[in-house]
């Protein structure tokens, strides 16, 4: 494990460390303040009688929320990394999936490249191995060395 | 005094509670992850404590995006179970221990802690599964419980580091209590699992075990993992574990295992659970029994 002193963090690496993990959308400031909507959007879900309204007619109840055109559509079309692109956090969005009567499981299953079967049996087996999965740069050096050896 | 006597680390995954609740915990899917537990249960039930400060994160139930506390300490008389989307659970309101938390809470601000102090508030899965997972089903559960909330959701959350110098904090606020009271610090939480975007589903066993055992003895070199390494290794969600190094912190420097689970998968994640004894010389087994051979069992 690495020990390093956390009193000497910058700020910029900091937040730069944040992007280079490939298939991950760190909740940073930036996505907090971009989703800010999104994520109240999601969080008034938690009471039954919004949950019905919104049932009812999705884009109108949406309409009443100062969202972008693209969180309204990405909501819409339960596109997941499309809403955690705009700023959404999973833990909110989750209030969708309760919304829609369907396990955390699946509804997250939905933004990996499996079905829920596929992805249910990859837990059941291990969960996904953290291997080639750690850091976007360190992927590209590795593909760039690969390529020079040939 | 008021003294800290065990330490109990644990996941806090939702699905548990469904299970619990509705009586599907020993069937094929989660029968290896309560049977876990069940050292534990028998443990509780001899050790009684009075008071557990209970170390989890609100998953946008209490708190939403208006006001994001790092740190915050219930000093309120009750909690009710959260809506968390599909009705409160049918357990037991969480009984506060408002004397002991406001004296938690003024220790820790002159300890230079910037404590939230919360009076009302409803309780999600993150505090109501591990008292399910160590108490069981009773009518009302047996102890009362001081809320600790920590921020693990927005970024960046705290260092490692800073919640360990909180529990050494916390350990000091307990022990300038003046009631005789048999505390326990839960952290919850982790361990490895991404619940979000094409990299879902991480789980790294290897490096959850190595986090297990840094949890005993007397190094505290877990206090200095940056969050990028969380992240990296365990997924965008096994930072919840920094919660379990407040527990750690609080235990002193030296702590002995005595029980210890972990598993894949739970829905998502890995579970992990521990319970520790604080071991720095100064006779705080309580119970009288012989822990080295419960532990045995």
């Amino acid at each position: 494990m690495i020990t390093e002193d956390p009193k000497h963090q910058d700020i910029h690496e900091y937040l730069a460390e944040m992007e280079d993990i490939p298939g991950t959308r760190v909740f940073t400031a930036k996505r907090a303040r971009q989703g800010y909507h999104l994520n109240q959007f999601a969080m008034s879900l938690m009471k039954d009688e919004n949950r019905a309204k919104f049932k009812a007619d999705e884009r109108a109840y949406l309409d009443e929320w100062p969202l972008t055109e693209a969180q309204k559509l990405g909501v819409l079309a339960r596109d997941y990394n499309k809403c955690l692109d705009l700023g959404g956090n999973v833990y909110f969005l989750s209030k969708l999936f309760s919304t829609d009567g369907i396990p955390f499981a699946e509804a997250v299953s939905t933004m990996t490249d499996m079905k829920f079967p596929e992805y249910r049996e990859m837990m059941m087996r291990g969960g996904r191995s953290p291997e080639g999965v750690r850091s976007i740069k360190a992927n590209e050096a590795a593909a760039a060395a690969k390529k020079e050896d040939r | 005094m008021a003294r800290i006597t065990a330490g109990v680390a644990s996941s806090h995954v939702p699905l548990l509670g469904v299970a619990s609740d509705f009586n599907k915990d020993r069937d094929d899917y989660f029968g290896p992850i309560f049977a876990g537990y069940d050292w534990t249960r028998e443990w509780e039930k001899a050790e009684k404590p009075d008071v557990v400060i209970l170390v989890y994160n609100d998953h946008a139930s209490a708190f939403d995006m208006k006001i994001i506390p790092t740190f915050a300490i219930g000093c309120g008389e009750r909690y009710k179970s959260a809506d968390e989307g599909w009705g409160p659970r049918a357990v037991p309101d969480v009984e506060g221990h408002p004397d002991l938390a406001w004296h938690m809470a003024q220790s820790l601000i002159l300890d230079e802690f910037d404590m939230t102090i919360i009076n009302e508030m409803d309780v999600d899965h993150g505090l109501t599964v591990p008292l399910s997972m160590m108490f069981g089903k009773p009518d009302a559960w047996p102890c009362k419980v001081v809320p600790l909330a920590v921020n693990v959701v927005t970024y960046p959350p705290p260092s490692g580091n800073r919640c360990w110098a909180l529990g050494e904090a916390v350990r000091k606020a307990v022990e300038s209590f003046p009631e005789d009271l048999n505390v326990q610090i839960w952290g919850t939480g982790g361990m490895s699992h991404q619940l979000q975007g094409p990299r879902a589903g991480l789980i790294n066993k290897e490096w959850d075990n190595r986090f297990l055992d840094g949890l005993v003895g007397d190094s505290d070199h877990l206090r200095r993992i940056p969050h990028i390494e969380y992240l990296r290794e365990t997924g965008s969600e096994g930072i919840e574990m920094v919660m379990w190094l407040v527990m750690r912190g609080a235990l002193g420097k030296n702590t002995r295992a005595l029980h210890r689970h972990y598993h894949v998968p739970c829905s998502n994640t890995a579970i992990g659970h521990m319970v520790l004894r604080p071991d720095n010389g100064e006779g705080l087994d309580m119970t009288g029994s012989d822990v080295t051979a419960i532990a045995a069992e």
